[in-house]
């Protein structure tokens, strides 16, 4: 069941077009992650999401209500990039009023806090919380009444490893009792097995779209192959493979994901001047940038 | 529903407000100007007021028109660019929380600041009024009623015209500066351009046709005029109070009356402009 759709979303700011055009559904149960550089448009696409901007040109539905009408935003949570609660409150109180914008009880506040790591803190002013601590206030409030949709901005920006772990468990179990997540981040490192598909931004287009799998096939990004060849046996090796480069106790060189069997038969039949070889698929990292910078 | 997230509002802005030691400052301030005042009280002494807690009242007017709302500029000003700058606007926005209530919530929390540091002000000044005036003092009680509410809703009119700089300037150090400004120009100002404007005049139509209705138009002035009217009391502090007399009370009255409301549809109008 689709929850958010957006179609031929675009948004302005004077001249500058910040999205153009992006089209987008989220599902029940689905987790949906947005990458882009800095500037992208992430973040206005999920303001627009929420109906906190209005949009110049195209829709947006959420389950079939408009953004920012009553029914929409009882059915969504969201938590913004770099939300900073008031110093002066504890952890607590701040989520006892969030319960009762939601009609929730408050007695749910420690449970949540609990959840996201803070119940120590719980009865400490937000000024004495760390950054990570903070974050986790917000993505407390996040989890109150079982949204329907949840849109994360930046939701692991300033957690340790381990919480990101932590909090990536949380969302799997929210996704499986069927809540719709589109959220932002920089590391498609760490989303790799945390999201179900991707969706890639670039200076307001959409560049490209679908599961990890997927944009790999889609990129062909070339492997890194790295031998050691036996002493004395480097200038054979390196005429072996062509376009190999020789180092000093090194010959690399890249092939197509297609060519990877073919090149590891002629790595085997060479075994006698060999000792020893690596080969690398491109990282999360490359296929990022590869497909940022082909959109350039 | 609508009434519980407006309370939910209104209680965590009262709690920032006692942690943020508003409260504390605004009801210190009220009391030390309003203990001065009530011992120093007998000076401007009024020529029909006998008792004297009227006698107090009326120094006690002249010193709410400047501190009330001064008060109220320095709670508000901070409400809504604040949150922005912070960035929990537009995740309190993003709740089931309309604009009115968010507004609302934090009128009703700051309000209560003000009418806390105007009733203990007032009730340090009438203690001592009948410490040294005994029970006579109970004549003065209606114009003390009369100061404390008409108090209230002069701090409403401010507290909203601040939450109207705080949505237009978007930043709280801007806010601040045009809180400051705005109190200036409508306290102090205002009353000197009048006062100029009349001596120019020299008793021509603007003194008899524009005057009066410029008196009434400025909330404080309103409020200044109706208290000093109702309480008989001759104001020595302001050049103005020899207008008091002549203008119909209902009409100050007015201008107290609506003004609170009227100036909350300016704020709530400021604050649609806001995008968060
Ligand atoms: N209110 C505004 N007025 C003008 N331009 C704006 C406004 N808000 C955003 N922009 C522009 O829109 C573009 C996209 O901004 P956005 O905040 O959506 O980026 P982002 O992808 O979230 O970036 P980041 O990763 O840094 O958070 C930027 O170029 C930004 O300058
Ligand atoms: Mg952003």
């Amino acid at each position: 069941m689709t929850i958010l759709t957006l179609s031929k979303l675009t948004k302005r700011y004077g001249d500058a077009c910040v999205l153009d055009e992006v089209s987008l559904t989220v599902s029940a149960g689905e987790r949906v992650a947005l990458l882009g550089h800095n500037g992208a448009g992430k973040s206005t696409l999920m303001k627009l999401v929420l109906g906190l901007i209005h949009a110049d040109g195209g829709t947006i539905e959420l389950a079939g209500h408009a953004p920012g009408s009553a029914v929409a935003r009882a059915l969504t949570a969201y938590l913004p990039e770099n939300a900073a609660f008031h110093p002066a409150i504890t952890g607590r109180e701040q989520l006892r009023y969030y319960l009762r914008l939601r009609g929730q009880p408050v007695k749910q506040a420690d449970e949540l806090l609990e959840k996201v790591g803070l119940a120590d803190a719980a009865g400490r002013r937000i000024g004495t919380y760390s950054k990570g601590m903070r974050q986790r206030v917000g993505l407390a409030q996040a989890l109150i009444g079982g949204p329907r949709l949840m849109v994360l901005d930046e939701p692991t920006s300033g957690l340790d490893p381990v919480s990101r772990r932590e909090f990536y468990t949380l969302l799997d179990e929210l996704a499986a009792s069927g809540t719709a997540i589109l959220l932002s981040s920089h590391a498609l490192s760490e989303l790799e097995a945390r999201t179900d598909r991707m969706v890639i931004l670039s200076k307001g287009k959409q560049v490209a779209q679908g599961t990890l799998a997927d944009l790999r096939a889609d990129a062909a990004l070339p492997l890194s192959v790295s031998i050691t060849p036996k002493a004395g046996q480097g200038e054979r090796i390196a005429e072996a493979f062509s376009g190999a480069i020789q180092s000093e106790d090194r010959v690399t060189f890249t092939c197509p994901p297609a060519d990877k069997l073919a090149v590891l038969e002629r790595i085997a039949a060479q075994r006698d001047q060999i000792a020893d070889f690596d080969v690398h698929a491109a990282t999360l990292d490359d296929l990022y940038s590869h497909i940022s910078k082909r959109a350039a | 529903m609508m009434l519980s997230r407006i309370l939910a509002t209104a209680a965590l802005e009262f709690a920032i407000a006692r942690r943020n030691r508003w409260v504390i400052v605004s009801v210190a301030m009220m009391m030390l100007f309003s203990l001065v005042l009530a011992f120093a009280g007998s000076a401007p002494a009024g020529q029909m007021a006998v008792d004297p807690l009227s006698v107090t009242v009326a120094s006690l007017i002249s010193l709410a028109v400047y501190l009330v709302p001064l008060i109220a500029l320095l709670i508000s000003f901070d409400a809504i660019a604040g949150e922005s700058e912070r960035g929990t606007l537009a995740l309190s926005l993003a709740y089931p929380l309309a604009r009115t209530e968010l507004l609302l919530g934090k009128l009703i929390a700051q309000l209560a600041v003000v009418t806390i540091a105007v009733v203990c002000g007032y009730a340090v000044a009438a203690v001592v009024a009948f410490a040294t005036g005994g029970v006579e003092a109970a004549e003065g009680l209606p114009a003390l009623w009369r100061l404390v509410w008409t108090s209230v809703l002069l701090g409403a009119v401010f507290l909203s015209l601040g939450h109207a700089m705080s949505c237009l300037s978007r930043r709280p150090s801007g806010a601040a500066a045009m809180a400051i400004g705005l109190w200036l120009v409508m306290i102090v100002l205002y009353d000197l351009g009048l006062l100029a404007a009349v001596v120019a005049d020299d008793g021509g139509t603007f003194t008899t046709e524009v005057f009066p209705w410029a008196l009434v138009l400025n909330p404080a002035d309103a409020f200044r005029i109706f208290n000093l009217a109702a309480s008989g009391a001759v104001d020595a502090a302001s050049g103005l109070s020899g207008a008091a007399s002549s203008i119909a009370a209902w009409k100050p009255l007015a201008a107290i009356l609506i003004w609170p409301v009227l100036a909350a549809m300016v704020a709530r109008l400021s604050f649609q402009k806001v995008t968060p």
